[in-house]
């Protein structure tokens, strides 16, 4: 602790151990400007999540929230409105389950790869051109899926809609898959040498010694990077705008149009809808599920994060 | 201020550097009652290994007994550890490692063409420095070298026999679904031995064992060395002479990559026969 005893400030002076008080202000005054940075975040996501908050109340004292969530017809933008969000959650579901069928198995695949056998001028290389893969903007994503992809699955499959959720899932696989690959090539690079020497020293061969060591060894950062890819496939508007089409469809035939959450969204939000109209409030009633299924995820991938930090010691 | 003292004896800390020339390398290694090739399990004949341009092991010849303890000893980067990973391919991770000489077990090189590593580490188990569970539970860890080997037997008993053997059973009997990172510092180094001993191998290699226990751990696993030498043949590294002294019936002594002296421990420590052992036995230098 420090202490005050008499003359020691001139003594202090003479060989230049004094505390300096221009330098105490301009520490103080750079971490306010810092502390306001973190509070700029702070306010707008609290702005954000009131004004989703406040809309969807009034949205709910007009409709029930029993029809909301069990009504499978969803025309709010209709002069027959009916307001049964099913359609929306399972066209996300849709898509977003064809993007992780395609798109998780082929990230980790790469990811173990990448980790293990690829040498270090591969991974180099490669490492790159998957950022490049996060980098593309999503409208040209899903431009990219209605004009490339979906002429091609309406050859290869019959009966499939101009717009479906087989092209955009497709689409989305290659765009979740640079998240579930870089994280998945972290956690599995994290597996500390000594479980490897432990593995090949019981006579595991290498692919006995990914499966049975390595992989089990990272699997939360990989479980992670999955939620997470989820997360951001939920999330995700462009592409599903463009090529799954706007037509809210309860259907499990992934042929059909089918209109997501976000498409909704979109919609509703570049429409003629009047503000405070319950057609305008249901864009927040949907945004307001859209927000919980991804917060639960993100706060869920949080907490594999966390068990997989404390592992190995 | 102190003056540095000066040592009137060589200064054999200045010769440990690469390149220079302490003594001879190719004179011949002392040896006092040499295990002949019909008692050895494993032969080391003349074998070299370099990583990258640097020689770590020169003409390194050695016959270790079955159902002995062998000490090898000698000074930190003597390539102790490196003969010993030597004997069972682990020094083929590393990609720059390159070798001539051979290794004969049962009638084979293991350096041959024709021999997989992993048949090799399937027969001379391991146990590590650090104690290195895998983050699974104890069974599992235990079963995990069987399960490679598809083991048909009864794998309950198996793990009962590794356990009992690695003097951890009363202590885990009722936690073999637990973590193996919950079990102490030295409880997790006798499940990895346990861990080594259930693929049932013929050779257990020690690469200092006991080096981050505690002295109640190292006496236990000593003990424990001394017990399973019925079963297997032991190598053992370690930079404790004590150590080298209480659990090996024989020790090599290594410096600069070159075995300069081996014989039973009695003899190694109560009457070396090479200068170089002497000073490093009655703690001169390493």
């Amino acid at each position: 602790m420090e202490r005050k005893t008499p003359g020691m400030l001139g003594r202090a002076r003479a060989v230049g151990l004094n505390k300096r008080a221009d330098r105490r202000v301009g520490e103080a005054v750079i971490g306010t400007l810092l502390l306001l940075c973190a509070l700029v975040s702070v306010v707008t996501t609290v702005a954000v999540v009131y004004s989703i908050a406040e809309e969807t109340f009034q949205f709910f004292r007009e409709v029930s929230v029993v029809e909301f969530f069990t009504s499978r017809v969803w025309t709010p933008l209709f002069e027959n409105q009916n307001f049964g969000i099913a359609p929306l959650v399972l066209g996300t579901l849709m898509v977003t389950s064809i993007a992780c069928v395609i798109g998780l198995p082929l990230g980790l695949g790469a990811a173990i790869y990448l980790a293990e056998f690829a040498g270090d001028r591969t991974r180099r290389t490669v490492t790159p051109i998957l950022e490049v893969l996060a980098g593309i903007p999503t409208v040209a994503l899903g431009y990219f899926a209605l004009l490339f992809v979906t002429p091609v699955i309406r050859d290869l499959i019959p009966g499939v809609n101009l717009f479906n959720p087989l092209s955009a899932g497709f689409v989305m696989a290659f765009l979740i898959l640079p998240t579930v690959t870089s994280i998945s090539v972290d956690s599995l690079r994290a597996v500390p040498r000594s479980l490897r020497e432990a593995g090949y020293g019981l006579g595991a061969s290498k692919f006995e010694l990914i499966t049975r060591v390595v992989v089990p060894a990272a699997l939360s950062g990989i479980i992670a990077s999955f939620i997470l890819a989820i997360s951001r496939a939920i999330g995700e508007t462009m592409i599903v705008t463009l090529a799954s089409g706007g037509r809210p469809n309860f259907t499990f035939d992934p042929r059909q149009e089918m209109a997501t959450m976000t498409a909704f969204i979109v919609q509703a939000g570049t429409g003629d809808q009047a503000a405070g109209s319950l057609g305008a409030r249901s864009l927040y009633a949907v945004a307001a599920v859209l927000f919980t299924i991804t917060l639960v995820l993100n706060i869920l991938s949080q907490q594999v994060v966390r068990r997989f930090s404390e592992k190995y010691e | 201020m102190t003056t540095p003292t000066v040592s009137t004896e060589p200064n054999t800390r200045a010769n440990t550097h690469v390149g220079a020339k302490p003594f001879d390398l190719s004179q011949p290694s002392v040896r006092t009652a040499p295990v002949s090739d019909e008692h050895a399990v494993v032969s080391i004949k003349d074998f070299n290994l370099w990583y990258g341009n640097f020689q770590a092991l020169h003409h390194v010849s050695l016959n270790i007994p079955k159902n002995q303890v062998t000490a090898l000893i000698g000074a930190s980067g003597c390539g102790k550890s490196t003969l010993l990973r030597a004997i069972n391919r682990m020094n083929d991770l590393i990609p720059i490692v390159k070798t001539d000489g051979t290794i004969t077990y049962e009638g084979v090189d293991l350096y041959d063409r024709a021999v997989d590593p992993v048949e090799v580490r399937r027969r001379v188990g391991m146990v590590f420095q650090k104690p290195n569970p895998f983050p699974k539970s104890v069974f599992d860890n235990v079963a995990f070298g069987p399960r490679l080997n598809a083991y048909k037997g009864d794998l309950n008993a198996l793990v009962e026999k590794s356990l009992k053997r690695a003097a951890l059973w009363e202590e885990v009997k009722d936690k073999l679904k637990g973590s193996g990172l919950g079990l102490s510092g030295g409880q997790q180094q006798r499940l990895c031995i346990a861990r080594a001993m259930a693929t049932e191998p013929d050779i257990i290699l020690m690469d200092e064992p006991t080096s981050a226990l505690d002295p109640m751990s190292t006496d236990r696993i000593e003990g424990l060395i001394h017990e399973i030498k019925e079963h297997y043949t032991v190598v053992i590294v370690t930079h404790n002479m004590q150590q080298a002294g209480r659990v090996s019936d024989r020790t090599a002594f290594m410096h600069l990559g070159v075995l300069i002296e081996e014989g039973p421990t009695d003899q190694i420590f109560t009457n070396p026969k090479h200068e170089m052992t002497e000073r490093y036995v009655e703690g001169r230098f390493g």
